[in-house]
């Protein structure tokens, strides 16, 4: 049985085949505005370039950026009531209060705060008033919205007034989507309610987004389930995009950091991903890619997701290069994918950083002859200036003085080195589809985060072990293989400042894909 | 806010933009020294009561008379607790109301009590809900754990009759304590009790001591340490320097963390951070010992920077302050050190915020040269 993998990035859409460990094809397309054309047509070509049957096709995984897209761009986005439990706490900063005001309007501004919540140790902060949410409902229908968000003050500590207020909704709302944020985010107010709030604007899109993938196979005549990627490199069910469209955020540096490590099978390793404008670095730890520790800002709200520590820099194949005197600059400034007619090499007129690497004899590509006029200094100079600028963001990357390898992915990877200071570079194979290779080979995974009151003969060890089997369970009712099942972050974090005791924990299992039904 | 004030001239009174606040963000979180808490969500607080026409001024310590009565009001609890539990937003002004209530006495000014942190942002907001102003002043100049280390406390002024008030509405009222920790040690159990974080404000003072023992001039200098770091980003320039540049700092070290250690002692966050140089510090090993703040600073296992020092840990790239429960295996930091006012340098203060207060008896403070003292 083979495995699929389809990225559909802003520009192209990628597909590999994968037979175990062996990628057996890799093909780009263009993505289209509809989706499924341009899924459809990748398919085809990477089912063709293979030669495999469609009916031995396990799972195909996908890996997108349309959501990040649509609230960066502010399109396809519904209007939701924003429902937060915890008054009197929190009273003077509204649901949205933190976000650019186009987007407030946008998703409708429709705020509302009510009592209930929890405190640190389970305690109830506030009775929930019931029927102020009935008198939110009747607003709800009133206004004609289709999508509410509700998130309660400590719901990682106990979750039943989000699951109550989600039941009676759903009783007075016919046909309203209820968003809960214990589903969604983790330890931190704000952050985890504008996460369930921009989730809840999404959902009518990743209706239609998932029916557009489906569509796609269908037509393909592929009966394989099919998967979505999330911002951790693990998958979900198609049908859990629906509902969680925001865990697809930031997927697309995963994919091709995991790609890398898996073309490579190195665990520990730094990667570069050249595209046509920007190089993406980070860290491979473990095979995973290393996490930001900041808070993540999409589209200019303030979210806690765990995003992958990514540095991008301006220095891509379609870097326009500049000499002023002495200097030589390269990019930010880029041709991006117009570099296959623009540079001197194609019998364009822009001198780009391609150009650069062919003339210097690091790549061979195009028509060499474009190139022949280029002054030696000129080209000598412009090629230590690249390797200085990738010197730089591997060398801000590197987390020990351990002699990791450079693993060089993406379309632009022939302008790199083959070292790095001290660090060699390794070039694998199907390096310009490792996105799509990241979503073939994407894992399940179940996550733990929230503070644990060490009361009634709760120990520091016992709460960490309660926090792995409930991570286990959920990685489990995700899909995963119990026996695969291994704990790739643990952390706990005492809370200070109190001589009580009570600790967060944070633990995050991962796993094989249990076999899809056939 | 009235046009005539027996107490102080509203012609000096400095009011805050909302581009101020985004600067004193930075400079808070800066003087925090890894602690205090993450003043973002007081920033929103002020910023929505400046929405709702609320004022938020500052007045210099010299220009309030001696005879004014002076309140310093700061948030208690966990800062991981108050970033999911969020404050109500008037816990502050309802211990300013308890407070005259209670001495029968009104009160003319609020007091910071530390700048370090989100204590920054609170007396703001009380002030400007009460249409008073706050002091530029504060009674820490950084971030400390305990209530009894403001210079407040130091020099002699018992900081009972205190109030305390919670979200819920729960006014406690401390009539008096035996001494500085007695006083915290009972707060600490009443927080507990109130779910994590309140608002505590401690007995009124004569203005006349605040311009003798608070540290002068705080919030000037956590606004011009912000400014510095924003003005280096938009100018492309390097963002430590700036902050050097602007407070008479040291720049000591280059690094990223190797190594990171945590644990739990007396509701303490305690822990080491390790960290390997590069550039101009490569080849070179450093710790730093926590106790919610950066405390002890070694380079080659030898101490250099102690507190009450300050000692700073900033992203090498953008300048923005890292707490201590942010940090992470792999950040790439730069370590500063900023001397300590004065008024934390006497034997008196060493007393309390001193290394041993700390449980360091071995190491003695050895100040940073009086060269890098004070801005210009």
């Amino acid at each position: 049985m083979y495995r699929v993998g389809i990225d559909v990035g802003g520009t192209n859409t990628d597909a590999v085949v994968l037979e175990g460990k062996r990628v057996l094809a890799g093909v780009k397309a263009s993505t289209t505005e509809d989706v499924t054309s341009g899924v459809l047509e990748a398919l085809e070509k990477v089912i063709a370039a293979s030669g495999i049957a469609r009916d031995e096709i396990a799972a195909i995984m996908i890996g997108t950026t349309h959501f990040t897209n649509a609230v960066i761009e502010r399109r396809h986005m519904d209007e939701v009531a924003a429902i937060r439990l915890g008054l009197p706490s929190g009273a003077g900063l509204p649901p949205m209060v933190d976000w650019p005001e186009d987007l407030r309007q946008i998703v409708g501004n429709h705020g509302y705060q009510v009592k209930g919540g929890f405190e640190f140790d389970g305690r109830i902060l506030s009775p929930l008033d019931e029927d102020e949410i009935l008198r939110i409902a009747g607003e709800i229908r009133a206004k004609g919205l289709n999508a509410a968000a509700v998130t309660c003050v400590f719901s990682g500590v106990n979750d039943a007034m989000e699951v109550r207020v989600k039941e009676m909704l759903e009783g007075e709302c016919p046909g309203l989507r209820v968003v809960m944020s214990k589903d969604i985010g983790r330890h931190g107010l704000l952050a985890r309610e504008s996460a369930a709030i921009m989730n809840a604007s999404l959902l009518s899109l990743a209706d239609r987004t998932v029916a557009a993938f489906g569509e796609a196979l269908k037509r393909a005549k592929i009966a394989a389930p099919f998967y979505i990627t999330q911002n951790d490199g693990t998958l979900m069910a198609a049908d859990v995009v629906r509902d969680y469209p925001v865990l697809t955020f930031a997927s697309g540096p995963t994919n091709s950091m995991r790609g890398a490590a898996f073309l490579t099978g190195l665990k520990e390793a730094i990667v570069v991903d050249v595209g046509g404008t920007t190089s993406d670095v980070g860290a491979l730890s473990m095979g995973f890619p290393r996490q930001a520790s900041t808070t993540v800002d999409i589209g200019g709200v303030r979210t806690n997701f765990r995003m992958p520590d990514v540095f991008s820099i301006g220095l891509g194949g379609g870097s326009l290069v500049v000499e002023t005197g002495d200097a030589v600059t390269i990019g930010p400034k880029s041709v991006g994918y117009r570099v296959s007619r623009e540079a001197l090499v194609f019998g364009g007129d822009v001198l780009t950083a391609t150009d650069i690497a062919v003339a210097s004899g690091r790549a061979e590509i195009g028509d060499r002859a474009g190139v022949a006029g280029l002054a030696p200094d000129l080209v000598a100079r412009a090629v230590a200036r690249m390797t200085e600028m990738f010197e730089d963001c591997v060398e801000r990357s590197r987390v020990s003085s351990a002699p990791v390898p450079v693993i060089a992915v993406g379309g632009g990877s022939v302008l790199m080195p083959d070292r790095i200071g001290e660090l060699e570079v390794i070039r694998p194979e199907n390096f310009g589809v490792a996105n799509a290779v990241g979503a073939a080979i994407a894992q399940i995974s179940g996550e733990t985060d929230r503070v644990f009151s060490l009361i009634d003969g709760r120990t520091r060890e016992s709460a960490l072990a309660e926090a792995e089997a409930e991570a286990r369970e959920k990685a489990i009712a995700a899909g995963a293989l119990a026996d695969t099942l291994e704990v790739i972050e643990r952390e706990d974090m005492p809370l200070a400042y109190l001589p009580g005791n009570a600790t967060r924990i944070h633990v995050k299992v991962v796993g094989e894909m249990g076999t899809p039904n056939a | 806010m009235p046009e005539t004030n027996v107490h102080f001239d509203t012609a000096n009174l400095r009011t805050l933009t909302p581009g101020d606040l985004d600067a004193l963000e930075i400079g808070a979180g800066i003087l925090g020294c890894g602690g205090g808490g993450n003043p973002y969500q007081g920033k929103l607080l002020t910023l929505e009561a400046m929405k709702a026409g609320y004022q938020m001024t500052l007045l210099a310590t010299d220009d309030i008379a001696p005879e004014a009565r002076c309140m310093s009001v700061g948030g208690i609890g966990a800062p991981v607790v108050g970033t999911e539990r969020i404050r109500e937003g008037r816990e502050g002004l309802r211990c300013l109301r308890a407070m005259e209530e209670y001495t029968g006495q009104p009160i003319d000014a609020v007091v910071c009590e530390e700048i370090g942190g989100a204590n920054s942002m609170n007396p703001l907001v009380t002030a400007g809900l009460a249409g008073l102003p706050v002091l530029d002043c504060d009674g820490m100049g950084r971030a400390f754990p305990e209530m009894q280390m403001t210079t407040f406390s130091i020099y002699g002024h018992s900081s009972t009759p205190s109030v305390m008030c919670d979200l819920h509405g729960n006014v406690v009222v401390f009539q008096h304590a035996v001494s500085e920790v007695f006083h915290e040690r009972m707060a600490r159990a009443c927080v507990v009790a109130q779910g994590g974080g309140a608002m505590l404000a401690t007995a009124p003072m004569a203005a006349s001591y605040v311009q003798r023992y608070a540290i002068p001039k705080s919030y000037t200098q956590a606004l011009e340490l912000g400014e510095a770091v924003i003005a280096a980003r938009r100018n492309q320039d390097d963002p430590i320097e700036a902050v050097c540049k602007s407070q008479g700092g040291r720049r000591l070290f280059t690094g990223k963390i190797t190594d990171l250690k945590r644990h739990l002692r007396g509701g303490f966050a305690v822990g080491e951070v390790s960290l390997g140089g590069f550039g101009a510090n490569q080849g070179e090993a450093a710790e730093i010992a926590i106790q919610n703040e950066f405390l002890i600073f070694r380079r080659e296992g030898r101490v250099e920077v102690t507190v009450p020092d300050l000692i700073v840990v900033l992203d090498v790239d953008t300048g923005y302050p890292i707490t201590t429960e942010v940090l992470r295996y792999g950040q790439r930091v730069a370590v500063l050190a900023l001397p300590a006012p004065a008024l934390l340098r006497t034997p008196q203060a060493l007393e309390v915020v001193g290394p041993q207060a700390f449980g360091y008896p071995e190491i003695v403070f050895d100040p940073l040269p009086a060269a890098t003292v004070g801005a210009a």
